[in-house]
């Protein structure tokens, strides 16, 4: 949250000076998404560490998460190397594409690892499929944004609307849900006939 | 080609991601028991159904709004959508899927009522309040 705001503040300062429509506003816009992303990675680090909290693998948790983490930046870069000369300015678009799906793939893990350990804190269930609607709506907004880059018009509406899904869900576990409260996450799944 | 694919796979966990967000605030509402004031204004005496969401809802916006509820209640009415489009598609050809959406939207219906129940006790605390300033 403290990394969140700081970057708005950012964001803003450079919006008044520079403008909506300058490069070193799209700079810093996709450069502090990217760091945010990662934010928001180590996040879900810890949710993991709350799922798997028995088992003891807080080390190679963190392992595998600098390595992949890591290993998308280097992808992103060597796509970007093969195929465009603005490398700078695309780099950091395509590393916020990736790193969110990497990140919807890790979610969609932890889910599978929620399932099959039979967790069923309600308020780290709810947490966990918020962070995947909210990973899975932007890596779908910034694929479309590559497919189509020239329908700005659209996108400075929709990625805002999805930029909110995450802390009104989060805000919304926090208030409402109690944190004693339990739930059977295979009734989620299940369809009942 | 890769944005494509990205694309698409995100669609697909979206979607499945959404279902199970609302489901799990759905299953969170389903265990609180209904007010038998609430049960009467909105109808609701032993199950709800999902013919009257729309109706509930309606009630629902008279009341004023929280906003800690708001994204909750946006969300339930955006799966109560996509239950109704599954309904009127997949659901005309496999039959077993029309008792599962009929079964969703009803609970959609509940979760709406006891979204109604707090906001009706949230106007009352408000009153009060107002009474003793």
């Amino acid at each position: 949250m403290g990394l969140s705001f700081l970057v708005s503040v950012g964001r803003f300062q450079v919006l008044s000076r520079w403008g909506f429509g300058s490069l070193e506003y799209a700079y810093f816009y996709f450069y502090s998404d990217a760091l945010l992303t990662i934010g928001l990675y180590f996040a879900l680090l810890n949710l993991y560490s709350l799922v798997f909290d028995e088992m003891k693998v807080e080390k190679y948790l963190r392992l595998g998460a600098v390595v992949l983490l890591g290993g998308t930046a280097w992808f992103s870069y060597a796509v970007i190397n093969e195929s465009s000369h603005r490398i700078l300015t695309h780099f950091a678009f395509e590393l916020s594409q990736n790193l969110y799906f990497v990140g919807l793939v890790l979610t969609y893990v932890l889910w599978g690892a929620i399932l099959k350990l039979r967790e069923t804190r309600t308020r780290l269930i709810q947490l966990v499929l918020a962070l995947g609607v909210y990973f899975s709506a932007f890596a779908a907004d910034y694929a479309l944004r590559n497919l189509y880059p020239h329908a700005q018009g659209v996108w400075q509406y929709v990625t805002p609307v999805l930029g909110c899904v995450l802390p009104a869900a989060w805000a919304y576990s926090f208030l409402w849900v109690n944190e004693e409260a339990r739930l059977a996450p295979s009734r989620l799944v299940a369809v009942s006939r | 080609m890769m944005a494509a694919f990205i694309f698409v796979v995100s669609v697909v966990i979206f979607l499945q991601f959404f279902v199970f967000y609302c489901r799990s605030l759905i299953a969170v509402s389903v265990k609180q028991p209904l007010s038998p004031e609430v049960q009467e204004v909105t109808g609701i005496q032993r199950a709800a159904s999902g013919d009257d969401f729309k109706r509930v809802m309606q009630l629902l916006h008279l009341c004023p709004e929280r906003p800690e509820d708001r994204k909750g209640i946006q969300a339930i009415g955006a799966y109560f959508q996509l239950l109704n489009f599954a309904a009127s598609t997949v659901a005309r050809l496999i039959p077993s899927m029309k008792s599962w959406t009929d079964s969703e939207r009803a609970h959609c219906t509940y979760f709406a009522a006891i979204a109604l129940e707090r906001r009706i006790s949230f106007s009352r605390e408000m009153l009060a309040q107002q009474m003793d300033a």
